[in-house]
C-alpha cells in the first residue's frame, strides 16, 4: 500500500526568491490510510489532533526535502542538463525522465521503513512513498503512468498553475488509478477504461461550467 | 512547471488574514445553502482546500459551514464529494462527528465517505467499525451486481490491514477468504461491455459473448487473471484484479499469523511423513473438502502458477510486458509466503520456480524478477535439497557486475542483503567474498546506498580479508572513476575523440594498464590485498578528481572507514592489528587527489591508529621499526602532517617498558635520535617551497615525545634539555622561519620551558610524562580514598561543626 503520493519542486528556485537551499515546495499531498499515529508509542499518541495534522505535514515536508536532495544528487551525477519539453509531449517527458529510489530509514521520519519512488521531470518531482512489502515495479509503473497523466489533465509542462487550482482533477485520478493508495495491477485495457472513466468526470465538471456560462 | 504564480497562490492562501478569512467562510455557508451546485461552488471549495493546504498549522471551520460540506459527502455529483473529502481531511473532525452521522446518511459508504472516515480513525475500535460496516454492504450485496461502487471496500480493508489487522473478526477473514476464492478463481471468462464473437455477417443467435484474450492476442483457455484482456470488462472481473492486487498483503497479514506458530511443528512433521502430506496436497480433487483460508492458499497457488505461464508468452504492448514482470515477482512472492505457511507444498513449486529461473538467468533484463526467485530459494532451497550456488553466483556475482547503474536493481538487491543477513550468514557464509562486487552498487551512486552500507558493511568484515576490504575501501573513488570509464567505453566508438575523460579513457582501454583496471573492477575478494602499481592508477585517474560521482563517493569512504575499523577491533589478532598499522602507514601517501579526501582520510587514520595503540600498547614496540622509518622522515611532516604528528605522540607515550618489557634501552635512544634529528631540522630552516610551516601542534608533540623517552632514559636528558634552552632564547615577539604567527611561537615556547623546568628534576619527570599504568588509569572519582567530593565534604563538614 503506499502511504502517500506527492508532487513537489525538486529545483532551486532563486528566480523565485526562494532558498536554493534544500526547501522543496509541497504543491499536492494525499496521504492514504490511517495515520500511523495510531500504532505509534505512547508520546505521539498523546499528542491532539492539532499536534498530530501538524506532525502528518512535517513528515511530508521531510519526505520531499529528502527526495529533493536525492534528485538533485542524482542530476549532478549524471552530469547533464535537464532536457526541457515542451506541452504537448508529455509521454516523452516521462521516457526522459529520471527515476530513482530512497530508503527512508525507519524513524526517519515514519515509524517503520518506507521506500519513496520519484520521477523528476524538469523541476517537479512525483514521489509515491510504498511500503516495505510492496512491489516496487508495480509501484514504478503506476508512477509513470500518474505522472504521464497528471502532466497531461493538469497541464504541467506549461506556466499555469491548475495543479494548485485543479486539484480535484488529481484526486480523482487518484481515487481510480491508486485507490486508498492500493497499487493496482491493471493491464493495458483495464488501465484505458480507468483512464477514460476519469477523463469523463473531468469533462462532466467542464460541461457543467460552460452550461452556466 | 512551477511558476511565480504557483508560489505567489501558496503565499497568499497561507497569509490570509482571519476577517478575510470569515468573510470567505460566511460566503460559503450561503452558497451551499442553494439546492443546485454550481461550478462556482466547486471553484470555491477548491478555494477552501487549497487555503486549508497551504499551511501546516490546522484551521478550523464554523461549526456549521463543516456540517454543510460533511452532507455534501454525500452529493451525486463526483467532484463535490472529491472536494469535500479533500477539504474536510485537511481539518479536525467537529466533536461529535462520528461515523453514525454518515451511515444513517446514507446505507452505503462511497470511497470518498471512506476516505475520510480512514484518515480520521482516532483509534483502533473507529477501524474495526469501519470494518464492520464495509463488510456488512459487502455481504448485503451478494446477489445483486457488485458496480463500480463497492470496489473500494478492498483498498480499505488492505489500508487498515498494515495498521491493525485484528480489526478483522475471524468471521471477517472466513467470509472475505471465500469471496476471494471465488473473485480469483472463479471470475467469468466472457468479455463485458457487450462485446461478441463472431463477424459481421454473423447473425444476433449466433452471436456469444466473446471469451476474453491472453496478452499476445491468442483466445484464453483457463480461468480469468489480471493478464485478461477484452473490450470491456465484467464486475467480477474487476473484483479479480483487485483481489489479486490485495492478496499477498493480505497472506502476509492473516495467514503468516498462524502460519508463524504452526510452521515449526509443519517442519518436524513433514520430516516424519512429508510424503504422506505432500500427496494430500498433490490431489487439487481435496480442496473441495478443505476450510475457507486453506482453500484461498490452494486457489492462490494455481492462479500464481497461471500467471507465471501466461508470462512467456510475448505481449504485444510495452506497457503489459512491464505489467508481465511485475506480474512474476508478485507470483513468485505470493508462492513464497503460501510455502512459509505450507511447507508441503514446497515440492509442488519447486519445479516450477527452478524452471522460471531457467529460464530468465540469462536474460539480465530479468534481474529484478531474479532477487524473489532468490529469496525463495533461500527460504525453500534447504528443504527441497537444491543447489543453489548457481543463483547466488548469479545475484552476487553477476548482478552487481553488470547492472550497478540500476538504481531499483541496486535497492532491491542490497534490501534482500538486509533482511536475510542472519539466513546468508548461515546458509551462504561465501557472500562475504563478493564485497568487490557489492562495492561497485556504492562507487556508482553513493549518496542513495551508504545508508544501506552503513549497516551491512559490519557483516562484510571478516578476518580472512580484511586488509583487502581496507584497501578496497580506500580506493573506493578509483572504483568509480573506474566504472564511469567502463561504461563510456562501451558507449563510445573507439575512434571518436572524446572531448572530456580522453586520458583516463584512452588509459582503460590500452592493453599495458588493462590489468590494473581489472583488478579494480575485480568481483570476488582473494586475489591479493592490492597492486603495486596503485600509484601509477591513481596518476592516470588524476583528472577524474572533479566528477561529480567521484567527489560523491569521496565523501562517504571516511564515514565507512570508521564503521570499518570500528568493526574490525573485534575481529582482529594482534597480528592483523599490526598489519592494519602498517597499512595505515603506507595508504597515507597512497591515496587518489580529490579535493579534501586525503585529509579527511588522513583524519580517518590518525584517530584510528591512537585507538588501536591504545588498545595494544605493545604494538607500538612490536611495529617500532617501521614508525621509526616513518618518524624519522622529515618530508613526512609536511606532506602527512595529521597522521605524523600521531605517530610521534604514539611512539613517545607507548615506547616504554611498562607497555612492553621488550622495550630496550636502545630502542629508546634510536627513537630519540630520529625524533631529535626531525625537530632540528624543521627548526633550523623555513619549510620547503609551497608548503606551509608545520602547525605548531607537530612541534610540541615532538618536544614532548623527546622529553616522555628522555625521562625513561636518563642520560638523554641533557641532549634535550640542550635543545629546549636553546629554544628559550627565540626572542619573544619575534619571528623565525619555522613559524610564521607569533602566538604560536609563543606558546611552542612556553611549552618548550615547561618542559625544560620539568626536566630539571628526572624523578619528577618520569612520574609525570610516564606514569606508571595504574596512576595513569586512576579513578579518582570512583576511589573512595581519594575522592575529591568525599574529601570536601569531610574538611567542610570538620571545619563547620566547630
Amino acid at each position: 500500500m503506499v502511504r502517500c503520493f506527492l508532487v513537489h519542486t525538486v529545483c532551486p528556485l532563486p528566480s523565485l526568491g526562494v532558498a536554493a537551499g534544500s526547501e522543496s515546495r509541497l504543491l499536492y499531498c494525499r496521504l492514504f490510510g490511517p495515520d500511523e499515529a495510531l500504532l505509534a508509542p505512547e508520546q505521539e499518541r498523546e499528542l491532539s489532533p492539532e499536534e498530530r495534522r501538524l506532525l502528518r505535514k512535517e513528515k511530508v515536508a521531510a519526505v520531499a526535502r529528502q527526495v529533493r536532495s536525492a534528485v538533485s544528487l542524482s542530476r549532478e551525477s549524471c552530469g547533464g542538463a535537464v532536457v526541457e519539453v515542451a506541452p504537448g509531449e508529455e509521454a516523452l517527458a516521462v521516457q526522459e525522465a529520471q527515476v530513482g529510489v530512497a530508503r527512508l530509514r525507519a524513524g526517519q521520519p515514519f515509524w517503520e521503513e518506507l521506500s519513496a519512488v520519484w520521477l523528476a521531470v524538469q523541476s517537479l518531482s512525483f514521489t509515491l512513498v510504498c511500503e516495505p512489502h510492496d512491489n516496487l515495479l508495480l509501484a514504478e509503473g503506476s508512477l509513470r503512468t500518474l505522472g504521464r497523466l497528471c502532466l497531461e489533465q493538469l497541464h504541467l509542462l506549461g506556466p499555469g498553475s491548475e495543479v494548485l487550482l485543479r486539484s480535484q482533477r488529481l484526486d480523482a485520478l487518484l481515487s481510480r488509478l491508486l485507490p486508498h493508495g492500493q497499487l493496482l495491477f491493471l493491464n493495458h485495457r483495464f488501465a484505458l477504461s480507468l483512464e477514460r472513466e476519469a477523463a469523463a468526470a473531468c469533462a462532466s465538471n467542464r460541461g457543467q461550467k460552460e452550461m452556466t456560462q | 512547471m512551477y511558476s511565480q504564480g504557483s508560489e505567489g497562490l501558496l503565499k497568499q492562501a497561507r497569509e490570509i488574514q482571519e476577517p478575510e478569512l470569515q468573510k470567505f467562510y460566511s460566503r460559503l455557508t450561503k452558497a451551499f445553502q442553494a439546492k443546485e451546485l454550481g461550478h462556482e461552488a466547486i471553484d470555491s471549495l477548491q478555494r477552501l482546500r487549497l487555503i486549508l493546504f497551504a499551511t501546516k498549522y490546522t484551521r478550523k471551520l464554523p461549526a456549521e459551514l463543516q456540517r454543510k460540506i460533511l452532507q455534501l459527502l454525500s452529493s451525486p455529483v463526483e467532484h463535490l464529494q472529491v472536494l469535500s473529502s479533500a477539504v474536510l481531511r485537511e481539518t479536525l473532525p467537529l466533536p461529535g462527528q462520528e461515523l453514525n452521522c454518515i451511515e444513517e446518511g446514507a446505507g452505503q459508504l462511497n470511497s470518498h465517505a471512506a476516505a475520510l472516515l480512514l484518515s480520521q480513525a482516532a483509534s483502533r475500535a473507529d477501524l474495526s467499525s469501519l470494518c464492520a460496516h464495509l463488510l456488512r454492504t459487502l455481504e448485503s450485496r451478494q446477489s445483486e451486481a457488485l458496480g463500480h461502487s463497492l470496489t473500494h471496500v478492498l483498498p480499505v480493508l488492505n489500508s487498515i490491514l498494515t495498521h491493525s489487522p485484528e480489526c478483522l473478526t475471524e468471521d471477517h477473514v472466513i467470509l472475505l477468504s471465500k469471496k476471494f476464492v471465488d473473485w480469483l478463481r472463479y471470475a467469468s471468462i466472457t468479455q463485458g461491455g457487450g462485446a461478441t464473437s463472431g463477424g459481421f455477417f454473423a447473425g444476433p443467435r449466433s452471436r456469444q459473448p466473446a471469451v476474453v484474450a491472453e496478452l499476445d492476442g491468442t483466445v484464453s483457455g483457463d480461468f480469468f487473471t489480471v493478464l485478461c484482456v477484452g473490450q470491456g470488462f465484467t464486475d467480477d472481473q474487476w473484483m479479480n484484479v483487485y483481489s489479486f492486487s490485495i492478496l499477498r498483503h493480505w497472506l502476509l497479514a492473516y495467514h503468516s499469523a498462524s502460519g508463524g506458530n504452526s510452521t515449526a511443528d509443519a517442519d518436524d512433521r513433514s520430516e516424519v511423513d512429508g510424503s504422506v502430506v505432500s500427496m494430500v496436497s498433490a490431489t487439487s480433487s481435496s480442496s473441495r473438502v478443505l476450510p475457507p483460508k486453506e482453500r484461498l492458499r490452494e486457489k492462490a497457488f494455481q492462479y500464481c502458477q497461471r500467471l507465471i505461464e501466461q508470462c512467456d508468452r510475448k505481449a504485444q504492448k510495452k506497457s503489459d510486458a512491464d505489467l508481465q514482470k511485475a506480474c512474476l515477482v508478485e507470483a513468485v512472492c505470493i508462492l513464497d509466503c503460501v510455502c512459509v505457511e505450507d511447507p508441503s507444498l514446497v515440492y509442488r513449486t519447486f519445479p516450477c520456480i527452478k524452471a522460471l529461473f531457467g529460464r530468465l538467468s540469462s536474460d539480465l533484463s530479468f534481474a529484478r524478477v531474479l532477487l524473489p526467485i532468490a529469496q525463495f530459494y533461500l527460504n525453500h532451497g534447504e528443504m527441497a535439497a537444491v543447489d543453489c550456488d548457481v543463483v547466488w553466483k548469479l545475484v552476487f556475482g553477476r548482478f552487481p557486475a553488470e547492472l550497478f547503474n540500476d538504481p531499483f536493481l541496486a535497492h532491491e538487491l542490497l534490501r534482500f542483503l538486509r533482511l536475510n543477513l542472519e539466513s546468508l550468514q548461515q546458509g551462504v557464509p561465501d557472500y562475504t567474498h563478493f564485497f568487490p562486487n557489492l562495492l561497485k552498487l556504492l562507487a556508482w551512486d553513493s549518496p542513495a546506498l551508504v545508508d544501506d552500507f552503513v549497516d551491512l558493511l559490519p557483516s562484510l568484515v571478516t578476518a580472512g580479508t580484511a586488509v583487502e576490504l581496507l584497501h578496497t575501501l580506500l580506493d573506493l573513488p578509483c572504483l568509480s572513476a573506474t566504472l564511469v570509464l567502463q561504461l563510456r567505453s562501451t558507449c563510445l566508438p573507439i575512434s571518436e575523440p572524446s572531448g572530456r575523460g580522453l586520458l583516463s579513457l584512452d588509459a582503460f582501454r590500452s592493453p599495458s594498464f588493462r590489468g590494473l583496471f581489472l583488478f579494480l573492477l575485480r568481483g570476488e575478494a582473494g586475489s591479493g590485498d592490492t597492486i603495486d602499481r596503485l600509484s601509477t592508477v591513481h596518476e592516470l585517474l588524476a583528472e577524474a578528481a572533479d566528477w561529480p560521482r567521484v567527489v560523491h563517493c569521496a565523501q562517504v569512504v571516511p564515514v565507512l572507514l570508521h564503521i570499518y575499523f570500528n568493526t574490525v577491533v573485534k575481529v582482529a589478532d594482534e597480528q592483523l592489528f599490526a598489519h592494519l598499522i602498517l597499512v595505515i602507514l603506507e595508504r597515507s601517501s597512497l591515496l587518489l587527489k580529490v579535493p579534501r579526501y586525503v585529509r579527511e582520510i588522513h583524519r580517518v587514520f590518525s584517530c584510528h591508529l591512537l585507538k588501536l595503540c591504545k588498545r595494544l600498547p605493545s604494538l607500538v614496540v612490536d611495529q617500532s621499526r617501521e614508525l621509526l622509518e616513518f618518524a624519522g622522515a622529515t618530508a613526512n611532516v609536511y606532506s602527512r602532517e595529521e597522521v605524523y604528528t600521531h605517530v610521534v605522540w604514539v611512539l613517545g607515550e607507548y615506547l616504554s617498558v611498562s607497555c612492553d618489557s621488550r622495550c630496550s634501552v636502545r630502542l629508546i635512544t634510536s627513537c630519540f635520535e630520529a625524533l631529535e634529528a626531525v625537530l632540528f631540522e624543521i627548526t633550523s630552516s623555513s619549510p620547503p617551497d609551497g608548503t606551509a610551516c608545520p602547525a605548531p601542534r607537530v612541534i610540541t608533540t615532538l618536544m614532548s615525545a623527546l622529553a616522555k623517552l628522555a625521562s625513561r632514559s636518563h642520560d638523554l636528558i641533557p641532549r634535550v634539555s640542550l635543545f629546549l634552552s636553546k629554544l628559550r632564547t627565540v626572542p619573544r615577539g619575534g619571528s623565525v622561519s619555522w613559524c610564521s604567527d607569533e602566538e604560536d611561537l609563543a606558546s611552542i615556547v612556553t611549552r618548550g620551558e615547561e618542559l625544560w623546568s620539568l626536566l630539571k628534576a628526572p624523578g619528577v619527570a618520569q612520574s609525570v610524562l610516564s606514569p606508571p599504568p595504574h596512576i595513569a588509569a586512576a579513578r579518582w572519582h570512583g576511589d573512595t580514598n581519594t575522592a575529591a567530593p568525599l574529601q570536601l565534604r569531610a574538611l567542610t563538614n570538620l571545619t563547620l561543626s566547630q
